[in-house]
């Protein structure tokens, strides 16, 4: 969050894209593969025509302009547009395309400049303060922080006023003041590498601090200042002709900027002439946005694709179509299959799939049934990517908006709550089951307890809400609850924020939470994954000491086959979206029968005989 | 919490005694021939060096921003060079205007950038495709060059608006109103364009974190979750949105205040500045840094308020 405090509204997206390491930092393939999908995309073929036709117009404006930028006709002043001048003449007899073209010349060429000059300035000091930090960058982040808080237009008029009518230097000046931008997206893109592995490797390797940078580092900015530019040089355009319409640019110079203001003043005669520059600034800015936005998005969906492929089944299978006739059954079907009601919950080869752009649908999870009752632990083990933590968001009905189920049912004590049709699953019936019967506790400690308010707060409301109890009846079941879990001073955790307590703690806190409403069903996603291995055993211990005095079915996510075989009853493999196989502990453990669950068994360690010696055996003396 | 308040207000009085001292010796440097431009080309030798004794320009650099800030800490800062006004009662009379302006503006960006931004986020469908065209939009054309088509449109083609606003106490509050209303659209509409994609970015990310989908699991509805959890997070980058545009907006008001002829500080700058009117510049550049430090300070507080990591810290 800390992050998006102090971004500059500029740089806050793209100084995300530079955050993640693997952008753009690449070859030529990946940015080959960028420009491709920029010219698919009908905006960016767009502004890529209107800036290259605005381009070539201003380079050949000496050219194509039928008239000198200043030369006037006074005898033909506010004249409407007619075959010698195309577009009119203004309040001097002006000729209007002519001046629009060399104001053109000089709009982009002092957008250059600006975006030149703080790339100079910003590029380096971004470069240097996030590889070295240190005093440095204590010193630069103070100048950005006077900077910024410097209002470009107050700055230029007092320019104006030392330097007099001057585009460039105002441009420079400019360049100067929004250079913070490319700082602060040059120092968070370096930091977020730095101690990424491969650059430690060019480290070690021997290679030299610029030619890491100049190698590695560099290539991770290139596209997020690409993006930046675009939105800088919009801004200089806006900025600079605004000082031209207050009239305190250089007179001798045909402008946009003047040349509205020209309009502005001769608006009861001939309000026309307000528009030709306004649409060529609209164009030119709109043009910059449109690019800006459309390499943003070319390298969005990169990252989005490489995403999909790792956690995805193979695409060939992806697509689809839904069986009609089990869209028929939707409505006939309301209570589920004679002799399955006692069953906690049972899922029955259950799809889940995210539809793509192209029509077609990437299953993650592909026909898989299994069954838990009450009192009894199900492991669900799986590489990541197998699709367990979707299956086990399905029945919590936690899915992303855009995931769909793509087949089968989900069915809770007797009820569906994924009907065999449905392709949601149905949330008014969830949102009464979630937190009171069926709860969840999640992986990863930290980033699942909300920083701004208290580990009280955040027991006690739910039970306030779902259990319809007092605050102060709460309260004395969270500090009974955090006792059970074995927190040795519950009212100072009850008071601490998230942030104030040890990883181990705050894990301890979410199994509160899951079991403060006494629930039957306890979906436990890797919930020992992210901590250490001391705190791991603790924590399985109290799942197992709860799940028994509660007499609660859990499903237990994991991948971890140690796990299961302390704590689980039965066990299911998945693989790939798939059910592998499915037993009891004992008998997938002593004779997995697939070749993928001896795999994944063959790799733990526990209980092997190590394969090299770390001490070589005595050896003769030579000689 | 006084603490923290009390670091960030010292940081606020070096930051303005460093921009008021470069400023200072920005003008100074090109205030060479000021004497004569104020006295016209008809001027003598003599009448120029005794009005650049009269200006203390004879002084060196040092003395005089010394003499400048002395003053300034009194109160004083100064009299125009070319109207003789002093320019603490030329800000007096123009700041209430453009800041009620300024202020109004902001209000309603606020309100309709984060009731906007939050239902393009939560909805999602066409309403975020309108954020989405509509900030591309925005960005596309300055603040001002709306400014001037709502003049052409509404005010002199459609005659809905008066083209001018006077703001006089003789007029009415509902003339008032009217002679404000083209102005502060001319203002908010960048701001609300902008403010609402990233406000609606801000509270998309805060929706995607692990801790919402714990709370939706615990039983919390929606509606809870988004205004009490979600929101609060997302709130401290809404408050940088917002305070940016202000600042940005501190310098478009001059472009829409010349657009409107209003009596406002853009005037009165644009003026100095053409002028190269030293106290005048000086006193615009400091009556802008403190308006900046004042809102960066109110932003620090709440997001202190908001976030208790940043409060322990």
């Amino acid at each position: 969050m800390s992050d998006s405090i102090d971004s500059s509204a500029v740089t806050a997206d793209a100084a995300g894209l530079a955050a993640k390491p693997g952008t753009g930092q690449s070859g030529t393939v990946v940015r080959s593969t960028v420009m491709r999908r920029l010219i698919r995309n009908p905006l960016g073929i767009a502004s890529l025509v209107i800036l290259g036709t605005i381009a070539i117009l201003a380079i050949f404006a000496p050219v194509l302009a039928p008239f000198e930028e200043n030369f006037a006709n006074i005898s033909k002043t506010l004249a409407p547009a007619d075959s010698v001048n195309i577009l009119g003449t203004d309040s001097a007899g002006r000729d209007t395309w002519s001046r629009l073209l060399f104001g053109a010349q000089l709009t982009l060429l002092s957008a250059l400049l600006c975006a030149g000059v703080a790339i100079a300035i910003g590029l380096p000091a971004g470069l240097i303060a996030g590889y070295y930090a240190g005093k440095f960058e204590a010193v630069s982040n103070w100048v950005v922080s006077i900077l910024m808080s410097l209002p470009g237009l107050i700055v230029l008029l007092t320019i104006r006023a030392a330097f007099g009518p001057s585009v460039w230097i105002s441009m420079v000046a400019f360049g100067v003041l929004i250079s913070p931008s490319y700082f602060r997206l040059t120092r968070t893109a370096v930091q977020s590498v730095r101690n990424e592995l491969y650059v430690d490797a060019a480290r070690v390797s021997g290679l030299s601090d610029l030619s890491i940078i100049a190698r590695h580092i560099f290539s991770v900015v290139r596209a997020p200042i690409i993006i930046q530019t675009a939105a800088i040089a919009g801004v200089a355009i806006a900025i600079q002709s605004g000082l031209e319409f207050l009239g305190l640019g250089d007179p001798t110079k045909a402008t946009w900027g003047v040349m509205l203001s020209e309009g502005f003043k001769n608006v009861y005669l001939t309000p026309t002439l307000l528009l030709w520059p306004a649409l060529a600034m609209a164009l030119t800015i709109g043009g910059l946005v449109l690019l800006g936005n459309a390499i943003r998005d070319a390298l969005e969906d990169g990252e989005k694709i490489k995403h999909r492929k790792k956690r995805s089944v193979a695409t060939a299978e992806g697509t689809t179509a839904e069986p009609a006739k089990a869209r028929q059954s939707r409505k006939s079907v309301a209570a589920v299959e004679l002799g399955t009601e006692h069953h906690l919950i049972k899922v029955t080869n259950l799809g889940v799939g995210y539809p793509q752009a192209d029509g077609s649908v990437k299953k993650v999870v592909d026909d898989v049934s299994f069954h838990v009752d009450r009192g009894e632990i199900l492991g669900i083990v799986g590489e990541s990517g197998s699709g367990k933590s979707q299956t086990a968001f399905s029945i919590l009905g936690l899915l992303p908006d855009n995931a769909r189920i793509v087949g089968g049912s989900i069915q809770f004590d007797g009820n569906y709550t994924v009907a065999p049709g449905d392709d949601r699953v149905n949330q008014e019936r969830l949102s009464k089951l979630r937190g009171k019967r069926i709860s969840y506790i999640p992986q990863e400690p930290m980033s699942n307890l909300d920083p701004a308010f208290t580990i009280g707060y955040q027991l006690v409301t739910p039970m306030v809400r779902v259990l319809g109890i007092t605050k102060a009846e709460a309260r004395t079941r969270a500090l009974k609850l955090l006792t059970d879990v074995g927190i040795a001073n519950p009212e100072r955790t009850f008071d601490a924020y998230p942030h104030e307590v040890s990883g181990g703690m705050a894990q301890r806190v979410l199994i509160a939470g899951a079991i403060s409403c006494e629930p039957d069903l306890v979906i436990a996603d890797e919930p020992t994954t992210a901590l250490d291995v001391t705190v791991q055993a603790d924590v399985l211990d109290l799942l197992r000491e709860l799940q028994q005095r509660l007499n609660i079915g859990v499903i237990l996510v994991t991948h971890n086959f140690g796990v299961v075989a302390d704590l689980c009853d039965r066990v299911a493999v998945m693989q790939n979206g798939r059910l592998v196989e499915e037993g009891t502990v004992r008998d997938i453990l002593r004779n997995p029968k697939e070749q993928y669950t001896q795999t994944l068994l063959g790799s733990m360690l526990e209980g092997k005989t190590p394969m090299t010696m770390l001490v070589t055996p005595q050896k003769e003396p030579v000689a | 919490m006084i603490k923290f308040i009390a670091k960030r207000l010292g940081s606020g009085l070096v930051v303005l005694f460093v921009v008021s001292a470069l400023t200072f010796t920005l003008l100074y440097i090109s205030s060479g021939s000021i004497a004569q431009n104020i006295l016209g080309d008809q001027a003598t030798p003599e009448q120029v060096a005794l009005k650049e004794q009269e200006l203390g320009l004879d002084q060196p650099l040092v003395t005089r921003y010394f003499a400048w800030l002395g003053d300034a800490l009194t109160g004083n800062l100064g009299a125009s060079w070319f109207t003789s006004e002093p320019v603490a009662n030329s800000l007096a009379t123009r700041i209430p205007v453009t800041m009620t302006m300024v202020f109004t503006a902001m209000i309603l960006i606020a309100l309709c950038a984060a009731l906007i931004g939050v239902a393009a986020a939560v909805k999602r469908g066409w309403v975020d495709r309108v954020v989405q065209i509509g900030a591309i939009v925005g960005d596309s054309i300055p603040g001002y060059v709306i400014g001037v088509f709502l003049v052409t449109i509404l005010a002199i083609q459609l005659g809905l608006f008066p083209a001018t606003s006077t703001i006089s106490p003789e007029v009415g509050p509902e003339a008032w109103v009217v002679s404000m209303t083209l102005p502060v659209i001319a203002l908010l509409i960048n701001g609300v364009t902008g403010g609402a994609q990233q406000i609606r970015s801000a509270v998309i990310k805060q929706l995607e974190r692990d801790y919402v989908r714990t709370l939706r699991s615990r039983g919390i509805g929606e509606r809870e979750i988004l205004f009490k959890h979600v929101l609060r997070s997302a709130a401290p980058a809404g408050l940088t949105v917002l305070s940016l545009q202000l600042i940005g907006m501190l310098g478009g008001v001059v472009i829409i205040e010349q657009i409107f002829a209003l009596p406002g500080m853009g005037p009165l700058a644009v003026a100095a500045t053409g002028q190269s009117d030293l106290p005048v510049v000086m006193g615009v550049v400091m009556y802008t840094v403190v308006v900046v430090i004042v809102v960066n300070l109110l932003v620090d507080i709440l997001n202190g308020w908001l976030n208790p990591k940043v409060r322990v810290s």
